[in-house]
């Protein structure tokens, strides 16, 4: 619009274009996700500062039992590409897949979130509690959050399969499993960090 | 049932609380009672509690703000009145246990609960009209932080009566805040206060950088944006970036206290300094975070009561920028004396020293606003030039600071006090206060009576000097802040003045609210029926005051800085569109609201462990989180009948008062009080 | 109005003024009686003058451009569109750009110069103290002397002193204001502090960071004395019946309520200062080596990010 033309149609606009509400959430989510990638930056921080305080007790190799944690890491990732596959079929539209595809999902992270659980109460059990040291502490810390996450992604989930189940793939729903991919594919990075950083460098 | 709540929580033996309680408790009462009288229980409900209109939010907000205003004041002059008692051997009437609570409590409430809510209140009203909006991006959002920041506040003002509050400071150091040094539930309140409200904060941030990066109206670039509105883009950013630290620091101090963990004890390999670190990283960014907005209200008024455009806007905005990124460089500037090596203290001291550069930048720019200006000395004037010459004295004070062997002799003494208030004190509330000014005409409908808010100015101003010039001679006088007795008698004197400036500022705070008061009663005399009071220049003053729902009926096109003043000098202000159309308007909502009472309700079962009441909130909020995801159609619409409607009085009073004056109309169709 | 203003600002500017340079004894950190505390009120010194050359013009200009540019005052120029000139703002961002550089050197020389954990130049050994912050009071420690005292030390004049500082509870701040520098006492931690007074006289030492309810009793004496009065002291001390002992020692580590009597012991169990570092972090070692890196070798302490 040239300066010049400084009539009214300069200076309102004649038709005013809804704020786009979907394009708007997306964007917002993205910057909760940044914040949400600070909490664990500082979760990361916290467990380095701490990697060595074992204060007598365990160090990282002890906790770890590696085909454990693959059998976990793969609930998470597989979990992520039924994911992708629940998002192209909300794309075409179908229904029952995009349910089905839940289900799924749900259940693979229900296996990632039970896994980690047990994974927990064994430490524990043997004495490796997070009360043991500031580097148990830290690690149970950081490990947990991302299961927490984790859980609330599913609690989410199961919310979208009602939604999906009685309102259909409507414009707002599309726009919730949209933003809920992004919210798990974000968890499955954060594993990935969470796998080297922790579990690998604590091995090595 | 109560967890390790029993009656012997409220603190019957101390009288001074147990007054203090009684007051408060039947100050609510009464205005409850009121509110039942009047029958006003419903039109609070519908019109306030549960709405989502940025405007009635921001107002809620202030409203909460100048209450804890109050509040975090009241612990102020209690703590100048023990210190200027208890010199020699007395020991004043404040036990040490209530001592600390209180300068706890101070500095949590000013920070969070009087700082946070006034300016989340200002950007709620100013940032959608400036940038030409209806509303923010997540009005609903919006809602949810208000009663989460509400919700903290109100644990705060609980832990007065029921329990303690934390006896650690605001910034709750460990170890004296683990369960072994702090076993009682006062850190628990203290850490649920700030979480709580935090998480509101959070969400404020990403509410408002939506908002502003997305909702401008058209033609209104980056650069053309208001400086109100890049200092809240700035302070979004910082609360973006800083709260999840807060969040993550307070919640591994809950681990270390509810599960034994290990982050901060003394013993199996917690360092106490991570949490310090942590704290900071955080803690100096919330300084920016609090003091950008204010920067950017003082930047607003400098350039309308000079009649001129601001001087510098990109210089300005650079310098904010700069602010914003150095400010995550200088966290260990609180803790020089922790023993770390010369080098690190080095790198955050000049990095320190670096902030000076844009601050000092943008002191000079308001400065150079009024030159060659027409300036009129309104209360949000003088608030300004007395945060200018204040705020140059914190700034040499802050430093001087920065030079670490300074800072080996300063550090932890009432000289550091002293800065900090004189920079939070001008460069926050100063600010604050001028923007309550300038903008309550625009928030409802009338302005604020001038000669009282002038003298309230001078109170506060002299009251200021009086109460903390002497605490910079004390800091060189070797007085450690957080004294409950001293024995140094050389220090009696000045802590006798610091008490007298401190009820000097009590009586600008009792002006300020004599002069809501007379407003109210004058409000016919006072009234703003144009919407324009001070000959404005950004587009908040475009809309009529109060503002409709929908702020703008057609959402106006931007072509330079100054939006307002541009249409006003090419005469197209004012102009009326062929026709009006349908707008849509987020419906009220009661889930915030309801958010906020489980969040309180939650926060209070944590902090004396009744679990089963915890569980029920923390189910209580994700069933209300879940119930509103389920409604897809959160808008209802104005048609455009009822638009026109609305513009029609409007642009009849205009008219009216076009003709009253006919001068300057209707730019400026009042005279503007000066002096 | 303006009026008022300028000359309450004034005659708070001249108090201040009198308080800050008048050498008054009260005021510590102007009365320094050592070379660490000299050096720091030079540095203050100089930062509050180099910080005049951009205050003082601040000031002019806020008092000036109101009164000038009035709205009362027509006759002023008033320029309503000017809102930029390329040399105001080069110098405003010069100005302060060039203040801090000289600040920065100032900052650079100093920092390096005043670190707490240099030792102090000298022809003599310096007297070894341990201080020990306990609730809610300071226990001092002579390995040499093998005695202890609490809220109270003493140590020869122009000779160095060298602290090892650490705390069997939460966080303090160790500080003796007319010696100079400050340092955090921190358990499980060991942090060093060198100073000297080169006064003879009685200087108060105190705690600067809040510690629970008895901080503000957590104060001390610091005797600096000539050699042979600080002999006579130390065998005032050995005439003591008290000794320090494990089980002496837990009770005055207990909580104390008010100020705590100074106290003398003329022995001490051999390597208690250690004892409590190692009490929250068994690993513990001293390591030689004085330079102001890490003299622990604690796990927590690696990095910018722990402490010492």
């Amino acid at each position: 619009m040239t300066p010049d033309a400084t009539a009214i149609s300069a200076t309102y606009r004649a038709e005013v274009a809804h704020p786009d509400t979907v394009a708007m959430q997306t964007f917002g989510f993205w910057i909760y996700l940044m914040s949400d990638l600070i909490i664990f930056a500082t979760l990361f921080a916290t467990f380095a500062v701490f990697s060595r305080s074992y204060a007598g007790g365990p160090a990282g190799k002890e906790l770890v039992d590696l085909t454990y944690l693959l059998g976990e890491t793969l609930f998470l990732l597989c979990s992520s590409v039924t994911y992708g596959l629940v998002m192209l079929a909300v794309h075409r539209g179908k229904k029952k897949w995009v349910l089905l595809g839940l289900v799924v999902t749900f259940l693979l992270g229900l296996g990632f979130v039970s896994m980690e659980i047990h994974e927990f109460y064994g430490l524990v059990a043997k004495g490796y509690g997070p009360d043991r040291s500031a580097f148990l502490s830290s690690f149970f810390t950081l490990v947990g959050t991302h299961g927490t996450h984790v859980t609330f992604g599913l609690i989410w989930m199961a919310v979208m399969m009602g939604q999906v189940a009685v309102k259909g793939l409507t414009s707002p729903v599309q726009s919730r499993l949209m933003r809920l991919s992004m919210f798990w594919h974000f968890l499955d990075l954060i594993w990935i960090g969470i796998f080297s950083l922790v579990y690998l460098m604590g091995v090595v | 049932m109560f967890g390790k709540l029993t009656l012997a929580a409220i603190p019957f033996d101390k009288p001074i609380v147990i007054s203090a309680v009684g007051g408060a408790v039947f100050l609510a009462l009464v205005i409850l009672g009121l509110i039942t009288y009047y029958r006003k229980w419903t039109y609070l409900y519908h019109e306030w509690l549960t709405s989502l209109d940025h405007k009635k939010i921001g107002i809620m907000y202030i409203i909460l703000a100048l209450v804890m205003l109050v509040r975090g004041f009241s612990d102020a002059i209690l703590m100048r009145s023990q210190q200027a008692v208890a010199a020699g051997g007395h020991l004043g009437f404040l036990a040490p246990d209530h001592f600390n609570q209180i300068f706890s409590a101070h500095g949590s409430i000013m920070i969070i609960f009087m700082a946070m809510p006034f300016l989340a209140g200002l950007m709620n009203i100013v940032v959608p009209q400036q940038i030409g909006a209806r509303d923010v991006a997540f009005p609903f959002l919006n809602s949810v932080s208000l009663w989460l920041t509400a919700a903290g506040a109100m644990l705060i003002m609980v832990s007065l009566g029921v329990g303690e509050f934390s006896q650690a400071g605001w910034s709750g150091y460990t170890p004296l805040t683990e369960k072994a040094y702090s076993p009682g539930v006062g850190v628990d309140y203290w850490i649920w206060a700030f979480q709580i409200a935090g998480i509101g904060s959070t969400l404020t941030g990403i509410n408002f950088l939506v908002t502003i990066l997305k909702m401008r109206a058209p033609g209104m670039k980056p650069m053309h944006m208001p400086l109100f509105v890049w200092t809240a883009f700035f302070t979004s950013v910082l609360i973006v970036w800083a709260f999840p630290v807060l969040t993550v620091d307070l919640a591994l101090v809950t681990l270390d206290r509810c599960l034994g963990m290990h982050f901060f004890t003394n013993d199996l390999g917690g360092n106490m300094m991570m949490y310090a670190n942590l704290f900071w990283t955080w803690g100096h960014p919330e300084v920016y975070i609090v003091i950008l907005p204010a920067f950017g209200v003082f930047s607003e008024v400098s350039a309308t009561f000079s009649g001129k455009r601001l001087f510098g806007y990109r210089s300005l905005v650079y310098a904010t920028a700069v602010i914003t990124i150095l400010s995550f460089s200088v966290w260990v500037h609180h803790f020089f004396t922790m023993g770390a090596g010369p080098n690190v203290n080095l790198f955050f001291g000049i990095a320190t020293m670096l902030i000076a550069i844009p601050t000092g930048v943008k002191i000079f720019n308001w400065l150079f606003t009024m030159y060659r200006g027409r300036i009129q000395f309104t209360p949000p004037m003088y608030w300004t030039l007395g945060f200018i010459v204040t705020f140059t004295i914190g700034g040499a004070a802050g430093v001087l600071m920065a030079v670490p062997p300074a800072d080996y002799v300063l550090h932890n003494s009432l000289f550091l006090i002293a800065h900090f208030h004189t920079m939070l004190i001008p460069g926050t509330l100063f600010g604050f206060l001028a923007g309550y000014y300038y903008w309550f005409p625009k928030a409802v409908g009338f302005r604020l009576q001038e000669n009282w808010g002038i003298r309230a100015f001078w109170c506060w101003i002299i009251g200021f000097y009086l109460a903390f010039i002497p605490l910079y001679v004390l800091g060189f006088m070797g007085m450690p802040r957080r004294l409950q007795h001293y024995v140094n008698p050389a220090w009696h004197p000045y802590l006798l003045v610091a008490a007298l400036g401190t009820a000097l500022i009590g009586l600008g705070i009792v002006f300020l609210g004599v002069q809501l008061v007379v407003s109210i009663k004058e409000r016919r005399a006072l009234s703003d029926t144009t919407g324009d009071p001070w000959d404005g220049r950004t587009l908040e003053w475009l809309t009529a005051s109060p503002p409709a729902a929908y702020n703008f009926p057609k959402i106006p096109v931007v072509e330079d800085i100054d939006a307002f003043m541009g249409m006003k000098e090419k005469d197209v202000a004012y102009r009326r569109p062929e026709q009006y159309s349908d707008i849509e308007i987020p419906k009220n909502v009661p889930h915030g609201l309801i958010i906020g009472a489980f969040a309180f309700l939650g926060g209070f079962a944590v902090i004396w462990y009744i679990w089963w009441l915890a569980l029920v909130s923390a189910l209580g909020i994700l069933g209300t989180v879940i119930a509103r995801s389920w409604d897809d159609d959160p808008h209802y619409l104005i048609p455009a009948a009822e638009v026109q409607r609305i513009e029609d009085e409007r642009h009849r009073q205009l008219a009216a008062v076009a003709q009253r004056c006919p001068a300057d109309a209707p730019a400026s169709p009042e005279p503007v009080p000066g002096r | 109005m303006k009026r008022k203003k300028v000359f309450v600002l004034a005659a708070l500017l001249s108090l201040g003024a009198i308080i800050f340079l008048g050498g008054c004894s009260t005021v510590v950190l102007f009365d320094p009686k050592g070379p660490i505390g000299e050096a720091e009120r030079f540095v203050i010194l100089a930062a509050i003058g180099l910080m005049l050359i951009v205050v003082i013009p601040v000031f002019f200009m806020a008092f000036w451009f109101p009164r000038k540019y009035r709205a009362s005052n027509t006759a002023s120029t008033y320029m309503p569109k000017w809102s930029y000139s390329g040399k105001i703002d080069f110098f405003m961002w010069a100005v302060p750009f060039a203040i801090v550089t000289v600040l920065a050197i100032l900052a650079w020389t100093s920092t390096h110069a005043l670190d707490p954990y240099k030792p102090i130049p000298s022809a003599h050994k310096p007297t070894n103290i341990q201080a020990i912050s306990l609730n809610w009071k300071w226990l001092f420690i002579y390995p040499e002397q093998n005695i202890a005292t609490v809220n109270q030390i003493a140590f020869p004049v122009n000779v160095p002193v060298s602290f090892k500082i650490t705390s069997d509870t939460v966080m303090t701040s160790f500080f003796i204001p007319q010696l100079g520098s400050q340092m955090y006492a921190m358990a499980g931690m060991q942090t060093r502090l060198h100073l000297l007074a080169d006064k003879p006289g009685v200087y108060t030492g105190q705690n600067q960071q809040i510690s629970g309810v008895g901080f503000s009793d957590m104060y001390f004496k610091a005797h600096a004395v000539s050699r042979k009065e600080f002999q006579a002291w130390v065998q005032k001390i050995r005439q003591s019946p008290e000794k320090l002992d494990l089980n002496r020692y837990e009770q005055l580590a207990k909580p104390s309520a008010g100020y705590y009597p100074v106290t003398y012991f003329s022995g001490v169990k051999p390597g208690l200062f250690e004892d409590i570092v190692r009490k929250y972090d068994p690993t513990w070692k001293e390591t030689p080596g004085t330079m102001s890196k890490s003299s622990a070798s604690t796990p927590a302490s690696t990095g910018v990010l722990g402490g010492k």
